[in-house]
């Protein structure tokens, strides 16, 4: 027989999943800090990170919450090690060049923002509220890196080249987000979170137009990789952690 | 203030216009782009503001350094809100000097050469999390003391620009100030990262202000044309005296031996930077100057593909509208 789900401990995990998916992207997206191709998009980035940073302090602040023990966004942020992490493989894919940065903010955006608005319809009143506030400011990512990927794909050679070269690349990251898993199911059943497999078709044709605007051809047939919800990262995220966490490690006693 | 020795240009114009303008000045006139303008004036202007906005993106860097290293979500959002308003003002300034009929990309390619400056403040490193809050603190302070003065600055879009700038800069100075509280009030280790960080910004950010440019006839010029409102000096005085009971509220000691009140003039009297360190960084030889030069021009070579993207891009666009019509 199938072990019962805790629905507490389940819950707990996919508020981390979507709370260390912002949070790690977030820092991602904030490496570009000073270093944007132009200055719009170092306003929009820090925009963007920002955003992201916010969301994290929602999600993982309920998590703590939901967790009972005493740990706030910030312990759950800053304490946990690599394997305690449940964020997508994609968010943690360095940067690259802008291309590649713009290319994993668009899938992951692609997906972020229609499971924000399933997640709207949660019975949990809390993530509910939490869903809509993101979904407002995701929306407006969506547009913004849709479009820049059109553009990108449709502009030079050389710019078509980079962009088909990151959608190749990342391709292989999309999986995870899409399927479910058992705590996954055990909270849709609950009416607590959407299914990210439910999300599959509305990704899908989103993605394809954009693809197809722009001119870029999703790889076929290519192996998905998997494991990032359920804590098993690449060697990125360590990496990550130790600059992130260096602070709060450093000095456990000090208050900032 | 990121503006330091803006060297202002002669100007040979017909003597009745130059008076003309000048009255106009002096009666608190803003001048407006499409109005006339001696050359020296307009010239000026584009190198300060120029001067300026270059700060303002170089000076992403320094606090840029600390983002990813922020210690709380809460520090880490503070930051990017921050490093995200100077990009902003960048932006204004770079679209204010525009108006004078300057390119952005002209004045980029100036930085990169290295015939424009930025502020020397930016050549110092950010080496412990106390650096963020003593950048808040004691260089958004001392742009301030500039900036506020510069809101009444005769030219129209530069003086909006500060108007807007001043208000983000004072939450700025707030945000480094709460930092330095934490790193001050906190446990040893903190307080002796908040120390650190006072004295190694303290001089660099005297120098901020520039030389005394009490002889200069460069000064008094800008001066006339109010594009430059007090002089280096009273701006370091006021500083000053801004400063010393912050840092003793902080408990923290400035790194200057010879600072005491001065009862008669009202102020402090204090040690001049050692002005010598001061033109070697000018000159490029600050402890970050090459690093942050780097930077900006790997981010302009680097970006070169996506800016061509874009403009190709738009270009498509704009036939296969004409071959729709």
């Amino acid at each position: 027989m199938e072990a019962v789900v805790d629905l507490d401990a389940a819950l707990f995990e996919g508020l981390c999943r979507l709370g260390d998916s912002t949070l790690v992207l977030g820092h991602r997206v904030s490496e570009w800090c000073g270093h944007a191709p132009v200055l719009e998009e170092d306003i929009a980035l820090a925009n963007m990170a920002l955003d992201l940073i916010g969301q994290t302090q929602l999600w993982l602040g309920l998590a703590g919450e939901v967790e009972g023990k005493g740990r706030d966004a910030d312990a759950l942020a800053f304490r946990r090690d690599v394997w305690e992490f449940r964020n997508l493989l994609l968010v943690e894919r360095p940067n690259g060049d802008f291309g590649q940065t713009l290319m994993r903010q668009f899938l992951f955006d692609a997906w972020h923002q229609p499971m924000l608005k399933a997640l709207e319809g949660s019975n949990d009143a809390r993530i509910a509220e939490i869903a809509a506030k993101a979904g407002r400011e995701v929306a407006y990512h969506l547009e913004r890196s849709a479009d820049l990927v059109i553009r990108l794909g449709d502009g030079t050679e050389e710019s078509h080249k980079r962009m088909q070269t990151a959608l190749d690349k990342l391709w292989p990251y999309t999986g995870e987000m899409l399927t479910s898993d058992e705590t996954d199911r055990a909270l849709a059943e609950a009416g607590i979170m959407a299914a990210p497999d439910s999300i599959r078709p509305t990704w899908e044709s989103l993605v394809g137009e954009v693809l197809d605007e722009a001119t870029l051809t999703a790889p076929e047939g290519a192996y998905l990789h998997k494991g990032g919800k359920q804590g098993t990262h690449s060697e990125h995220l360590g990496h990550m952690l130790a600059t992130m966490q260096w602070l709060q490690r450093a000095y456990p006693d000090a208050t900032w | 203030m990121y503006a330091q020795m803006v060297k202002s240009e002669a100007t040979n114009e017909d003597p009745e216009k130059l008076a003309a303008f000048q009255a106009r000045i002096d009666a608190g006139e803003k001048i407006e782009p499409k109005e006339w303008m001696p050359e020296g004036y307009r010239k000026t202007l584009i190198r300060q503001i120029g001067q300026h906005a270059h700060s303002e993106i170089v000076g992403q860097l320094p606090e840029g350094n600390w983002i990813t290293r922020a210690p709380t979500l809460e520090r880490k959002a503070i930051l990017l809100a921050k490093v995200q308003d100077e990009a902003g003002h960048g932006l204004y300034l770079y679209c204010a000097a525009e108006t004078l009929g300057v390119s952005r990309d002209e004045l980029t390619e100036a930085l990169l050469s290295g015939k424009m400056k930025y502020s020397s403040i930016f050549n110092y490193p950010t080496l412990n999390w106390a650096d963020i809050g003593a950048v808040g603190w004691l260089v958004d302070g001392a742009a301030i003391m500039n900036q506020v003065p510069l809101q009444r600055t005769s030219f129209g879009p530069y003086s909006r620009a500060m108007i807007r700038i001043c208000k983000e800069e004072s939450f700025h100075q707030r945000q480094g100030y709460d930092i330095m509280m934490k790193m001050a009030q906190g446990t040893p280790e903190q307080k002796a990262m908040a120390q650190d960080a006072l004295n190694r910004f303290w001089y660099p950010s005297l120098m901020m202000f520039g030389p005394s440019d009490k002889d200069s006839v460069h000064s008094a010029q800008s001066m006339a044309w109010k594009i430059k409102i007090n002089t280096n000096d009273e701006l370091r005085q006021k500083f000053v005296d801004q400063t010393v009971p912050q840092a003793e509220y902080l408990g923290l000691t400035i790194p200057d031996p010879d600072l005491r009140w001065n009862e008669e003039k009202g102020g402090y009297d204090f040690s001049e930077p050692d002005w010598s360190e001061f033109f070697e960084v000018i000159k490029g030889n600050g402890p970050c100057n090459a690093e942050r030069m780097e930077a900006r021009q790997k981010a302009w070579d680097d970006g070169a593909w996506f800016r061509e993207g874009l403009m190709a891009h738009a270009a498509k666009r704009a036939a296969r509208k004409i071959a729709a019509e």
